[in-house]
């Protein structure tokens, strides 16, 4: 049968002998090596769930009054985008459970490609040849931020309804051209109307999915062209890669996981709550709820917003840089030009242009794993200052005290990281060196 | 110490806020009154020995120390008393919902006392039953979410907290609301009518069981659970999945 | 009954395959057998059967409550199982070879052959430089005129419609309902939010905040004498610094030990002093808040009595440049 189907293939394609090497393909083994997989994984997980969602959900901001059986919104105006998400999620058999699969499948996605970013950097896997994929991989990052916040803003809900405003200003406060940029994706000022939804909606169906999807593609081949990294072993070396070949070995491990990452996304989906629109009510310019929060992979940005000091700054009557463009523009575009710019600044300071097939371990780049630790301590500590509020009310610890706490944090906090950071790793290297010694010393005969 | 830092964080976040903060250090003192006392008596010596160090004589009110409680009615005091948020041990604090010490007769007798201090409004009979709860989400979102959020859970406003109304009983919530306790705004009769404070007061007490078909709802405070969950149970699983399938370095 | 044995021989002759002549040689070395995992496989499969039949059960099972729970644990654990079953395969079930590959080096021979193979192909042109740079700029004037329609997707160059506001000297302020509000009615120590008469709602010059307090407390610039007519005052109720509802009012019930009256945005917390014409209290607002001056008419109804004090909403390049239009 199996011999059939081949044969079938083969002759209408010719792809036998790629058919063969791809099967006995070499992948290294270790569990790191499996995070950008769980990433593909809730992608594919997203885009499935999404083409149900479409199939049921209407990109409209046309206002209707709701009728459906759900007592606390009878009567409430809304647009039609946020009605026909309250019909999915209260009304659809099954809805609720792939819109809210959908919705885990986001933030999980976003959180493996940062955990996958964190292992990559942290390995040297973006060394010279694989500096292209990183970039690659940088730029899917980019767009996954930007789909997730076009996925949850469809809706139209009083929190992303609150959460697009804040896009718009921070648009708007680019300096220059903010405020025209801001008009072109709007048509008009905000909130814009139908022609910004429907903008929203393609952007997020069917431009950045194919983007993504195409990336992805690119991200892969050249993953596999290159063939992956591997850690320093008694076989592996420099040439040669070591590993186990997609048939018969990796081929179950990869789809183990392929239904593990949508399990986990089924079972959250089902038995944890996300995103419950229908209790935060319709989205009007005029209303505004208290803590409202974007997805956790923009709370960074909130961070930052709420710790710039008030200022816009200003050259007679025209505002160059106003407020909002330090916290939720210059901020961003700061973090993804260092990431951007690693690959090439760490060769140059280092000196060192030549390939790297071996990753090292974190301890074994003490400079690289110091600096990036105290770099994602910024970030992480940034982050932090947009729960302040939260940790006001259940602590009791002063938000305006918090504020300055944070302020000081963010710079010296980093520094600490930095210097604890390389002291391990340091000792951790010396440690090693010291146990070597004495294995030889044991290894020796008695005198 | 990154990642005992988020722990912290994280547990914080899912642990329920402490509803019951401390009432006053020096407890209360409480007062037998002797048989045949009028409760406005009683009442008068109770607020001697607790209240008129801060809200001074007969209630006048005492420079920096607390306002007068002349007109004020039974409607505030119990609202105060009953939640606790009096005796406040420090007039800068914010008054919070705390443990009340004085007994339901003490309580009783106070407020009758306050309200015969220069009349004032009675304590509020709500008919939530009344109300529409469609009606009350809106009036509740227009008027109330901006500090409370949406779902009733409380949230910050600048130097003070808007607390969660979990514990709130419609009395509480209709004096509350006609009486604007510390920094909250007063809503009169002209600006939202009992009728639509039935409704509010309906969706209040809707809103602590909401509708939850989708599962466990971390709190019903937005996307800061849904991230912790993300990052504390998804990708938990999935790395422990990882490390099942694939193997550790060897040293 | 013998014919029913010469059928089943006659199946089986059937099946069995052509004999080999002679074994290739392995590809995939050979392993033990594992009887026990292959049980453990099967247990799951079964379970997974199980759970996935139990997906339409519980959909069309209209008492059930919960659903949504249910499904997500029916379908979420039969996933699993098949996960767990992979997984048990992949690590007792079939070899798990250690191969050696080459990585990929560079082909500077075929780099080069490339790099011939384009440079010799121009050497028919004379003048190569030239025609790249006319076909550069014959390419660059093509994307750009690609482009052009791109810029009907907004108004990119006319920003007069930031500064309009439906507000004008003489509109009516409503509230939700579309009431008018009447100058008696706002009391001290609440807010509330009011509309333009017949406008539109949903664009950020729309709606308004308004707080009563005594005149006495005022302490505007001296440019907005008269804007608050018996202390009511009238501000943007969106934020100057990203957009939001300001839907906060602190109202000091003891004013000696509590907080000023302020106007508070909820999401970054950005606060504005309603005495003094809404200037930054504390919050990253770079703007304060714009005032709308109000007048009383003859009927006791709040009217505008004019425009905002400055430009409402974020700020952008040229929100300082501008007052608001009607």
């Amino acid at each position: 049968m199996i011999r059939r189907t081949v044969r079938y293939l083969d002759e209408r394609s010719g792809g036998a002998p790629f058919l063969r090497k791809a099967l006995r393909y070499v992948f290294p083994d270790h569990w790191s090596f499996l995070l950008g997989e769980v990433a593909l994984y809730s992608f594919v997980i997203l885009v499935l769930t999404g083409i149900y969602l479409t199939l049921f959900f209407k990109p409209s901001l046309a206002t209707v009054a709701y009728h459906g059986d759900y007592l606390p919104l009878r009567g409430r105006e809304m647009s039609e985008a946020y009605q026909s998400t309250v019909h999915i999620s209260l009304n659809v058999r099954a809805g609720l459970l792939i819109r809210q699969t959908h919705h885990w499948a986001a933030d999980v996605f976003v959180a493996a490609i940062v955990v996958h970013l964190l292992r990559i950097f942290f390995t040297g896997a973006f060394r010279k040849p694989r500096d292209l994929t990183y970039y690659v991989g940088l730029l899917m990052l980019i767009l996954a931020l930007l789909e997730g916040y076009l996925g949850y803003s469809l809706v139209d809900d009083l929190l992303s309804g609150m959460g697009l405003a804040i896009g718009y200003a921070v648009l708007m406060s680019i300096p220059f051209v903010g405020a025209n940029l801001a008009q072109l994706v709007w048509n008009g000022p905000f909130p814009g109307g139908n022609d910004f939804e429907s903008r929203m909606y393609i952007a997020h169906v069917l431009l950045l999915p194919i983007a993504i999807g195409m990336l992805i593609a690119l991200h892969l081949t050249l993953v596999a062209s290159r063939h992956h990294t591997q850690f320093l072993s008694r076989r592996a070396t420099e040439r040669k890669v070591v590993g186990m070949p997609t048939f018969p070995a990796y081929a179950p491990r990869s789809l183990g996981l392929a239904f593990a990452v949508a399990a986990v996304l089924f079972l959250m989906g089902g038995l944890i709550q996300i995103n419950p629109i229908w209790q935060w009510g319709p989205y009007h310019v005029a209303e505004a709820t208290n803590g409202a929060q974007p997805d956790w992979y923009l709370g960074w940005l909130i961070g930052a917003l709420r710790l710039v000091p008030s200022f816009d700054v200003t050259v007679g009557n025209y505002t160059l840089v106003p407020n909002a463009f330090w916290g939720g523009a210059a901020f961003p575009l700061l973090v993804f030009l260092v990431l951007f710019l690693w690959p090439t600044l760490e060769r140059r300071v280092t000196g060192d242009y030549a390939f790297h097939n071996l990753l090292d371990r974190p301890r074994d780049a003490p400079w690289r794993t110091a600096l990036g630790v105290a770099f994602f301590t910024w970030i992480f500590i940034v982050f932090l200052a947009g729960a302040a509020d939260r940790m006001f009310v259940l602590f009791g610890l002063s938000y305006e005290g918090q504020v300055w706490a944070f302020r000081v944090l963010v710079w010296v906090l980093p520094v600490v990281a930095l210097l604890v950071t390389k002291r391990v790793c340091n000792e951790l290297l010396r440690g090693e060196v010291v146990e070597v010694r004495r294995k030889l010393v044991e290894a020796e005969p008695a005198a | 110490m990154r990642r005992a830092l988020v722990m912290c964080v994280a547990l914080g976040l899912l642990a329920v806020p402490a509803a019951a903060a401390d009432p006053p250090q020096s407890g209360v003192t409480h007062v037998h009154a002797a048989p045949g006392t009028s409760p406005v008596d009683w009442g008068a010596q109770l607020f001697g020995a607790n209240c008129v160090t801060c809200h001074g004589p007969n209630g006048r009110g005492l420079d920096s120390r607390g306002p007068s409680l002349r007109g004020v009615g039974a409607r505030a005091a119990d609202f105060y008393l009953r939640t606790g948020y009096m005796p406040l041990d420090d007039p800068g604090n914010e008054p919070q919902r705390s443990r009340v010490l004085f007994s339901k007769g003490e309580l009783a007798a106070l407020v009758e006392y306050v309200a015969s201090l220069g009349g004032g409004p009675r304590i509020p009979r709500p008919q939530p039953g009344q109300g529409g709860l469609a009606k009350g989400q809106e009036l509740f979102t227009e008027h109330c979410a901006g500090c409370h959020q949406v779902d009733a859970k409380g949230g910050y406003v600048t130097n003070a907290v808007a607390p969660s109304l979990d514990h709130a009983s419609p009395v509480e919530i209709a004096e509350a609301v006609r009486t604007g306790p510390y920094l909250m705004p007063r809503f009169t009769g002209r600006q939202i009518s009992d009728a639509q404070l039935n409704s509010i007061i309906r969706y209040v007490s809707y809103a602590r069981h909401p509708d939850d078909r989708g599962g466990w709802a971390l709190g019903h405070i937005g996307p800061v659970p849904e991230g912790l969950v993300t990052w504390f149970i998804g990708i938990v699983l999935l790395i422990a999945t990882c490390a099942v399938i694939g193997k550790r370095i060897e040293s | 009954m013998r014919w029913l044995v010469a059928l089943v021989v006659l199946v089986l002759g059937r099946m069995r395959r052509r004999p080999r002549l002679e074994e290739p040689e392995r590809l995939v070395p050979t392993g033990a057998p594992d009887r026990r995992a292959e049980n453990i496989v099967l247990l799951l499969f079964g379970a997974a059967t199980v759970c996935a039949i139990a997906v339409p059960v519980v959909y069309v099972w209209d008492a059930i409550p919960n659903q949504t729970q249910f499904l997500g644990l029916a379908l979420g654990l039969a996933l699993a199982c098949i996960s767990a079953a992979c997984i048990v395969i992949a690590k007792r079930l079939v070899v798990t070879e250690e191969l050696e590959e080459e990585y990929g080096l560079t082909h500077p021979d075929e780099e080069e052959a490339v790099e011939q193979l384009v440079d010799e192909s121009g050497d028919r042109f004379t003048r190569k430089r030239l025609l790249v740079v006319a076909g550069a700029g014959a390419g660059t004037a093509l994307g750009a005129a690609m482009l052009t329609p791109a810029a009907s997707l907004g108004p990119v160059f006319e920003m007069s419609s930031l500064y309009k506001t439906p507000w004008r000297r003489g509109v009516r302020l409503v509230d939700e309902a579309g009431r008018v509000f009447l100058a008696d009615e706002i009391e001290e120590g609440t807010f509330y939010t009011a509309y333009p008469e017949h406008a539109q709602r949903e664009q950020m010059g729309a709606p308004l905040v308004v707080v009563r307090l005594k005149p006495a407390e005022l302490r505007l610039p001296d440019a907005r004498y008269g804007w608050a007519p018996g202390g009511i005052l009238a501000y943007s109720k969106i934020c100057t610094h990203a957009g939001c509802a300001i839907a906060l009012y602190r109202k000091p019930t003891f004013a000696p030990v509590e907080p000023k009256p302020a106007l508070v945005c909820p999401c970054h917390y950005s606060t504005f002093d309603v005495a003094d014409g809404g200037s930054v209290l504390f919050g990253p607002a770079g703007r304060p808040l714009p005032q709308l001056p109000l007048l009383v008419d003859p009927a006791g109804q709040l009217r505008a009595a004019g425009n905002f004090s400055g430009a409402v909403g974020p700020s952008w390049w040229g929100v300082r440049r501008h007052g608001p239009r009607s």
